[in-house]
């Protein structure tokens, strides 16, 4: 029998390993992608809850997620372009003009 | 028509009301004095008349007063408008018309009167003409709140307003440097003792609960004997001040700065009149406590004698009149010390006439001769200016106590008095009594007789104009009657008992000895001091100057005050500056270039804090 908790493992399991990725990898574009994870696994928690509550609202929050993160992803691969033809690294380690 | 008719009876009525009376007595000074700065400054003359038609005014209405207490019994008109209330303080802006206020009243819009007119010949031509009026009206405005007030905050609101018209008028010629100072001098000096009197004020009322005069005799019981004699000593402060008593009297004789009407004013009626005044109105708080008594007569001996002998070696003609009012005023406190507030009054209210007089007749002298104040510039004026001379002559005698001109009564009646309660008091109030007469007859001898020893202002020499000569002759007329009999006295306290004793004419002769003197070393054609100065060697350097009061001061507060500034500006350089605010502005540096220290600039580090941060809150949130 598959419980609420196996799902929500999954998704902090995933949630962890985005994190992991931003924190270690260096190239933005990979960054970017660990992000993602991160939403898909929110995303995963929220229908979890809405499928074992029985409440549809969770299912919904999922929609606006997905529309948002795709807007945003829209944004951040453009600025990630920009950055690229500006400095020609997508290496964040390379990327420190705000430091002093 | 109707309406008129309906107004004069209103106005009629209105004036039926003895209280009115005494309310529009205390507001026309003001009025005058407003309407004057604010609309009629370029109109000389209507400024002029505004202000004499105030104080006129005001003289008629205490007149009245005068008359219906005096004989037809009216009395007490109790008035009071409750002003402010703060929690339980109340404070109240009333009318004491008893004997006592209507005394003052009288001497005040009276002896103000004289000196108003007489001052319309003297500043005439100055170009301040309308604001001197504007400041004297003030000036009188300011004396009659004192003498009417009916509690301790009305008076001491009244008392800060005299010592800003004075200041107004003692420096009235403020491009002149030192009447500025003067004028500073005065009002700094005032302050110290006014502080000491609203200590007194404030602890008085934290006991009693009341500042009212009429409601505080009933509960003096409850109050310590020791904190009595406290309130009783910081309230006499108050009069130090005013009435300008050893060791605050630097101020008077620096007050002759102002024009001479002003130090007639100053000295006679008003500013040095409302300390003795006080403390007669007062009298309550402080007659019970004896160390309070013993201190205040002997301030005043002090004073007395102080001023006289610093009085024989001047030479200006209105400095040696200064130490005279100070000599005189010290006679006044003395007489309260003593227990006799009435007997106080009393010379208080001779004084005010014969010391009007001498100053305007000083005044006249001073403008017959183009503004000369220096005596051993003067002689032989008699002749060039007999009113002047004949007037002076009166006040002098009735200064020195010679019967039976005023001065001889009232001054009488404080030396008995002394002769009663204390023996070395009685031994300086005689000794004071006769260096009066000595250097009254010193000055009048120099300036009216002998050689004149400036002839080309001899010649310019001329007697006055009549508004000037006509208030010297009535005060003159005054010095002579004020104090027969001890009528005033009597007015004040119908139950006192005005001694006549033998004792009293032959202290006359006290006064005579002293004249002598003078007449014998200054009524020749070419007097000087350089016999006095031979006998007296030392003594007389010491008396010329002050006896260094004036030094000691600079002196005091060139050190102490000097040490105490040098002290705070290190505080304030080394304390305040480099600790407080340089520290905290150090202290802001390096905390920001320690915080500089986070901003990395790898995305990574600041993504690992932002995880590590929110895991934390949320194990907070959810674990704790």
């Amino acid at each position: 029998m598959i419980t609420l908790n196996h799902y929500l493992v999954v998704s902090g399991l995933l949630f962890a390993l985005g994190i992991a990725g931003i924190v270690m990898r260096r190239n933005a574009l990979v960054i970017f992608m660990a992000l993602e994870m991160n939403l898909n696994a929110a995303n995963l928690a929220l229908v979890a809850f809405s499928k074992f509550n029985r409440i549809v609202d969770g299912q919904v929050f999922v929609f606006f997620v997905i529309a948002i993160a795709a807007a945003e992803v829209a944004v951040g691969l453009a600025i990630i372009v920009a950055l690229y033809r500006r400095k020609q690294t997508v290496s964040v380690d390379e990327l420190t003009t705000m430091r002093l | 028509m109707n309406l008129l008719a309906t107004i004069t009876t209103e106005l009629g009525a209105w004036g039926e009301r003895p209280i009115c009376s005494v309310w529009l007595t205390l507001f026309a000074p003001l009025v005058a004095a407003l309407v004057i700065t604010l609309f009629t400054q370029r109109w000389k003359w209507l400024s002029a008349t505004l202000s004499i038609g105030a104080i006129v005014l005001g003289f008629a209405l205490s007149l009245r007063l005068f008359i219906a207490l005096a004989f037809h019994g009216q009395q007490h008109w109790p008035h009071t408008i409750q002003w402010l209330t703060v929690g339980n303080v109340r404070i109240e802006f009333g009318m004491t018309t008893d004997a006592l206020s209507i005394l003052m009243l009288l001497v005040v819009t009276g002896v103000g009167s004289a000196i108003h007119i007489y001052s319309l010949g003297y500043m005439k031509g100055d170009p301040g003409f309308s604001r001197f009026f504007a400041c004297m009206s003030l000036f009188t405005f300011s004396m009659l709140g004192i003498v009417l007030a009916n509690n301790f905050i009305q008076i001491f609101i009244f008392w800060e307003l005299v010592g800003v018209s004075s200041y107004l008028l003692i420096g009235f010629w403020f491009e002149k440097p030192s009447a500025a100072d003067a004028g500073k001098k005065a009002f700094l000096v005032n302050r110290i003792g006014d502080f000491g009197m609203m200590l007194g004020v404030l602890l008085l009322w934290s006991h009693t609960g009341t500042f009212n005069f009429a409601e505080l005799p009933a509960k003096l019981a409850g109050i310590p004997a020791g904190t009595l004699t406290l309130i009783g000593a910081l309230i006499f402060c108050g009069a130090v001040g005013k009435s300008a008593q050893f060791p605050l009297h630097v101020w008077l004789p620096d007050a002759m700065e102002g024009p001479t009407p002003v130090s007639a004013l100053i000295h006679a009626a008003t500013m040095v009149a409302a300390g003795v005044y006080m403390l007669c109105r007062v009298s309550f708080l402080i007659l019970p406590s004896e160390t309070a008594l013993t201190l205040i007569a002997w301030i005043g001996g002090i004073t007395a004698i102080m001023a006289a002998t610093i009085a024989i070696a001047q030479n200006d003609i209105k400095r040696i009149l200064a130490y005279s009012t100070l000599s005189q005023l010290g006679y006044m406190v003395m007489a309260v010390g003593l227990g006799g507030p009435t007997q106080a009054m009393f010379h208080l209210t001779t004084h005010a006439f014969f010391k009007a007089l001498l100053f305007l007749g000083a005044g006249s002298v001073i403008l017959a001769l183009h503004h000369e104040q220096d005596i051993w510039k003067m002689g032989g004026l008699w002749k060039k200016t007999p009113v002047t001379f004949w007037t002076f002559l009166i006040g002098t005698l009735a200064l020195a106590g010679v019967w039976p001109l005023a001065g001889f009564y009232s001054k009488d009646e404080i030396l008995l008095m002394a002769m009663h309660k204390s023996t070395p008091l009685f031994v300086i109030g005689t000794a004071t009594a006769s260096l009066t007469a000595y250097y009254m007859g010193r000055e009048c001898f120099v300036v009216f007789f002998g050689k004149p020893r400036d002839q080309h202002a001899y010649e310019h020499a001329h007697e006055s104009p009549w508004v000037m000569t006509v208030p010297l002759i009535l005060l003159a007329v005054f010095s002579i009657i004020a104090g027969w009999k001890g009528e005033v006295p009597h007015f004040l306290d119908p139950h006192a008992e005005v001694e006549h004793s033998n004792l009293g004419y032959a202290l006359l002769l006290v006064p005579l000895a002293g004249f002598l003197v003078a007449a014998k070393i200054y009524w020749k054609p070419e007097p000087s001091d350089s016999p006095v100065k031979a006998a007296l060697g030392k003594i007389w350097t010491l008396v010329e100057n002050k006896y260094y009061f004036d030094e000691l001061y600079l002196w005091i507060v060139k050190y102490v005050q000097g040490t105490i500034a040098n002290a705070c500006e290190l505080f304030d350089r080394w304390i305040l500056q480099r600790l407080g605010i340089g520290g905290l502005s150090v202290g802001t540096g390096l905390l920001g270039r320690t915080v500089r220290l986070l901003q990395t600039g790898s995305v990574s580090g600041y993504a690992f804090l932002v995880g590590l941060g929110v895991t934390v809150i949320i194990y907070y949130v959810v674990v704790k």
